[in-house]
């Protein structure tokens, strides 16, 4: 069955929008808050933006949830959100990463 | 200016001041390309330049650093590279630039656009291979500051490379010059700079340019012996003492490892006198380091460690015989270490091998005995009981024996330890396990191999080794004295085929002479049962493996095999009539199908090496009318096919005239209900390589691209043989033909393609699952070199592959996504239709429950998402 380590070698080697590093790298991602049930068909993904102010932190959150949405069997429910207490805006980030429709569009 | 160069030359420096004015301000690259050429004569063939050197050089160099974008569809080809070899080729091509040129590289180094930088860098490193002392004198202050920085600065791994590779050149140029009793050492100078900016960097605790600086050190330090000394004199006793001020395990490592980056330096010069070696005064410190290295917990530093004594150990005359047995003492240690430190046992036996060739006398000393004793100590627990860790333990010291076996002396200790110990594992009180045993046999064999290269040690390897199997062997093959249950460990098939790889490495490298003289024991030995060669040889009843023996006897054909097959081609096999006759009847015996086989192969390898004439036409005729005689209905068909299997590789391998007939029977049994699967099978076998007969390294005789003359020869017939064929038999027909396009180079197949594609993709919906997997291997290759061609069958691809991607079997489902993964090397126009229903149809794959299957599943749908998006 799909565990955490499965989940996380999907979203280790995503690259960092602005340094040649990979999310994992940087520690963005890691595999202990990656969250799976595969009988419950639930995953939870908190990441950690490098600062407070990344302004990246959406961007980042949205190339996670893509990821996961085109690599895991669609029975799936995806709940990508950042890591409580490390950004200045993540009520606002979880918001928009929680909202299909702008996912949608942002892949457009 | 070839033809009429006096004439030119005549004209003086008049002509060279023309052609600057011709030369000045020109654009087009055809015309620079001969330009360059032009003045590049006019330096290197001397002619008179006058008062024009300055001109000369002004009207070349504006164009330096060159900066040319081709156009697109350019008729004419020329390259960027193509410029700027060309110029650097003229601006490098005197001393007398200098003076105008070095300012220049020097200004241009600091460039911010990257080739301009690299371009300069590269010259710069170009010019000292004709500059001299005097060219240099002046910048060298300018150009050591401009490699600092770069160095120092850059991102760039190309940027640090060429600016090393200058300093490297630097350095070398100066060190060529001679010197005057009263001139100022330019190299001296220069080196105490390079040193004075360096060397603080390598103090420092966070270390955060530690490693530029030693790059730079060890660049300069590589150019010459006289830089060497100086510099490893100044910085190895900086690094000693840094490595006992760092506490921490990386930090050792990192400085360990820059000792060893000058350590290795040392290697390139060789002093006559022994007391000039630079190194001598350091020794003592560096072995205490490196024995800290070595009991450090870290394995990374201990892996250091043992690399940086290897090369102490490569450096002649330094090394004491104390420090010897010290390292000896933590070799032996690091070599029974556990799995989690699996690279630094292996580095550490490897080091092993590669001092003992060095230090024989040492290793002998002090490590066979300790293993010797390991091993006895071994034997009696294994009597007690097994244990799994004394296993591994049991193992890891038969791999330490193995690895120091690097020097002659030193194999005539190993090699004897080895035997007994395998005569003692056959001897009546001891049940040894199989695994162990093979275990035995592979180090034997690692000991063969490197025995290969030295003639002495070749032949007493196989001196001693091979009469001691023989007699383990037939010993074993003698029916039990008493009711025992002793297992015949060394009868079973595995055991034996361990033999064989021992006895062939150990065959194949001897002399004709030395050969000659081991085939007449060997060969009467089985033929007559003549045991008199044997070490032991009281048996007690006849040894007779061809006539009525037991089948125990019988299987050790495949020791006969391992020798004689692996033979130099011009010895001769005494009563060769008898020997072949005999292979051929064993061939065919019903009873046991690993002695029939042996027979089989051991004729067939035989057969392979004769040179063309009437004995081998007669050999091949026993052969074929002892096939036929099998293949008619009854219990003898399976050995009658295998000896013709066996027989056709022999020809095919060599090109022999009948080798087409035999190969049409073979395909003409792919019908054959009952041997049809072992036909398409058989394929296979023609087209590999084997290990212990009809090898290269076995003298056998193997004509070039014989597989690509076997597809020429017999696809057709395939093909056509698979269109006339029933159903139920197809499979065998596909199979046998994806077997043989498996192994083709890819130049050879794909302009077979078209024709051959119809009949592949027939095979995608063969039921078979070894025919669906053949096929699928065969086609991923081809989707990525031939996607044109694969165009024209998208429709179907797809639809095979994505059903293929629901089979039974993990494997067919794992090679169907990949083959939908290569998929997306088509032109996108023509995928573009399908993306959606694929990325549909990927979706359920991903659910899969193995999860290999997964893993292929998400990289094959991410591919396709991918298709036709901006920048893919």
């Amino acid at each position: 069955s799909i565990d955490a380590r499965e989940i996380f070698d999907l979203i280790r080697s995503i690259n960092d929008p602005e340094h040649p590093l990979t999310l994992e790298e940087l520690n963005v991602v890691e595999q202990v808050r990656v969250q799976v049930s595969d009988p419950e068909s639930t995953v939870a993904v908190a990441f950690t933006p490098t600062i407070p102010h990344c302004s990246m932190a959406t961007l980042i959150g949205l190339s996670i949830k893509v990821k996961l949405l085109r690599s895991l069997p669609q029975r799936f429910k995806m709940d990508v959100h950042i890591t409580p207490g490390t950004h200045a805006s993540e009520h606002a980030v979880n918001k928009q990463l929680a909202d299909k429709e702008r996912v949608a569009a942002a892949l457009e | 200016m070839q033809t009429r160069e006096e004439e030119l030359k005549g004209l003086g420096a008049d002509f060279t001041f023309g052609f600057i004015q011709v030369m000045d301000g020109e654009k087009d690259p055809r015309n620079l390309l001969v330009a360059f050429r032009i003045v590049h004569d006019l330096i290197s063939r001397d002619y008179s330049l006058g008062p024009f050197v300055e001109e000369l050089f002004e009207v070349t160099s504006c164009y330096f650093p060159i900066d040319f974008t081709p156009p697109p569809n350019d008729p004419h080809g020329i390259q960027r590279e193509d410029l700027i070899l060309s110029l650097r080729a003229v601006l490098a091509s005197t001393p007398r630039f200098a003076e105008f040129l070095l300012p220049l590289l020097i200004e241009k180094v600091d460039s911010e656009i990257l080739s301009a930088k690299l371009d300069s860098l590269q010259t710069l490193n170009a010019c000292c291979a004709v500059y001299g002392q005097k060219e240099l004198k002046d910048f060298l202050p300018s150009l050591w500051a401009s490699i600092r920085r770069e160095v120092f600065q850059t991102a760039s791994e190309r940027v640090e490379a060429d600016g090393l590779a200058a300093l490297h050149s630097l350095t070398a140029c100066l060190s060529r010059s001679v010197l005057r009793a009263d001139a100022e050492d330019l190299l001296d100078s220069f080196l105490s700079n390079i040193l004075q900016d360096c060397r603080h960097h390598l103090c420092e605790p966070d270390m955060k340019l530690v490693w530029p600086s030693a790059k730079l050190l060890q660049a300069a330090a590589g150019a010459s012996a006289r830089a060497c000394d100086h510099i490893t004199s100044n910085v190895l006793p900086l690094l000693l003492e840094q490595f006992h001020k760092h506490g921490q395990s990386n930090q050792r490592r990192t400085i360990l490892e820059m000792i060893l980056g000058f350590l290795k330096l040392h290697q390139k010069w060789s002093y006559e006198d022994k007391d000039e070696r630079p190194l001598n005064g350091f020794k003592d410190q560096l072995c205490s380091l490196v024995f800290m290295a070595l009991t450090d917990p870290s394995t990374q530093l201990q892996l250091v460690g043992i690399r940086t004594f290897t090369v102490l150990g490569a450096q002649p005359d330094l090394l004491s015989s104390g420090d010897l047995e010290l390292a000896v003492g933590h070799l032996y240690r690091l070599s029974f270490l556990e799995e989690d430190s699996q690279s630094c046992r292996v580095a550490a036996l490897e080091a092993s091998g590669a001092l003992a060739a060095v230090y024989p006398i040492a290793f002998s000393s002090y490590l066979v005995p300790k293993l010797a004793e390991e091993l006895h100590k071994g034997e009696l627990d294994l009597s007690r009981g097994d244990e799994p860790t004394k296993q591994s333990r049991h193992l890891r010291c038969l791999q330490a024996l193995s690895a120091i076996s690097t020097h002659p002396n030193i194999v005539k200790e190993t090699l004897p330890l080895l035997l007994q110990h395998l005569c003692w594992m056959n001897k009546g009180t001891v049940v040894a396990e199989t695994s162990e045993v093979i275990a035995v046999c592979q180090s034997l064999q690692q000991v063969a191999e490197k025995c290969q290269q030295d003639p002495e040690s070749c032949w007493y390897f196989h001196q001693t080794a091979v009469p001691c199997l023989l007699a383990l062997a037939v010993q074993a093959s003698m029916p039990e004295k008493e009711h025992s249950v002793l297992r015949k460990v060394l009868l079973e098939d595995e055991v034996l085929a361990a033999m064989v790889s021992v006895i062939g490495t150990a065959t194949t490298h001897l002399s004709p002479d030395l050969a000659a003289q081991s085939v007449a024991h060997i060969v009467p030995l089985f033929l007559d049962g003549n045991i008199s060669f044997l070490p032991e040889n009281s048996f007690p009843c006849r040894f007779q493996p061809f006539q009525d023996g037991s089948s125990g006897q019988r299987r050790l054909v495949a020791l006969l095999m391992a020798f004689v097959c692996s033979l130099p081609r011009n010895v001769e096999i005494p009563q060769l009539n008898q020997l072949m006759r005999e292979l051929v009847e064993l061939s065919c015996c019903p009873s046991c199908p690993f002695s029939s086989t042996a027979a089989a192969k051991c004729f067939a390898g035989l057969l392979n090496k004769l040179p063309a004439g009437q004995q081998v036409d007669e050999f091949l005729q026993l052969a074929v009318d002892k096939v036929e005689a099998g293949l008619s209905p009854g219990p003898f068909r399976s050995q009658a096919f295998t000896l013709l299997l066996w027989v056709t590789k022999a020809l095919v391998l060599r090109y022999h005239p009948l080798s087409s007939c035999l190969t049409d029977r073979l395909t003409g049994l792919l019908s054959d209900p009952e041997l049809g699967p072992a036909a398409a099978d058989g394929f296979s076998l023609l087209m590999s390589d084997c290990t212990d007969v009809l090898t290269r390294a076995g003298h056998a005789e193997v004509r070039l691209m014989f597989r690509q003359r076997f597809f020429t020869d017999n696809v057709p017939a395939l093909v056509q043989g698979f269109h006339a064929a029933s159903q139920d038999v197809k499979p065998n027909y596909l199979k046998g033909l994806s077997h043989v396009l498996n192994r083709l180079p890819k130049p050879v197949l794909l302009p077979e393609l078209p024709t051959l594609l119809s009949l592949l993709l027939e095979a995608l919906s063969c039921s078979d699952c070894v025919v669906q997997l053949s096929t699928l291997s065969c086609l991923q290759p081809l989707l990525l070199e031939a996607p044109q061609v694969m165009s024209l069958h998208v429709d179907t691809l797809v639809t095979k592959f994505l059903n293929l991607s629901s089979s039974p079997s993990m494997a067919v489902r794992i090679a169907a996504l990949r083959c939908m993964h290569a998929l997306t090397r088509l032109p996108t126009p023509v995928l573009l239709p399908y993306k959606p229903q694929v990325i549909r149809a990927l979706a359920k794959p991903l659910d899969d429950k193995k999860r290999l299957v997964r893993k292929e599943a998400v990289s094959a749908r991410g591919e396709w998402f991918l298709l036709g998006s901006p920048g893919s």
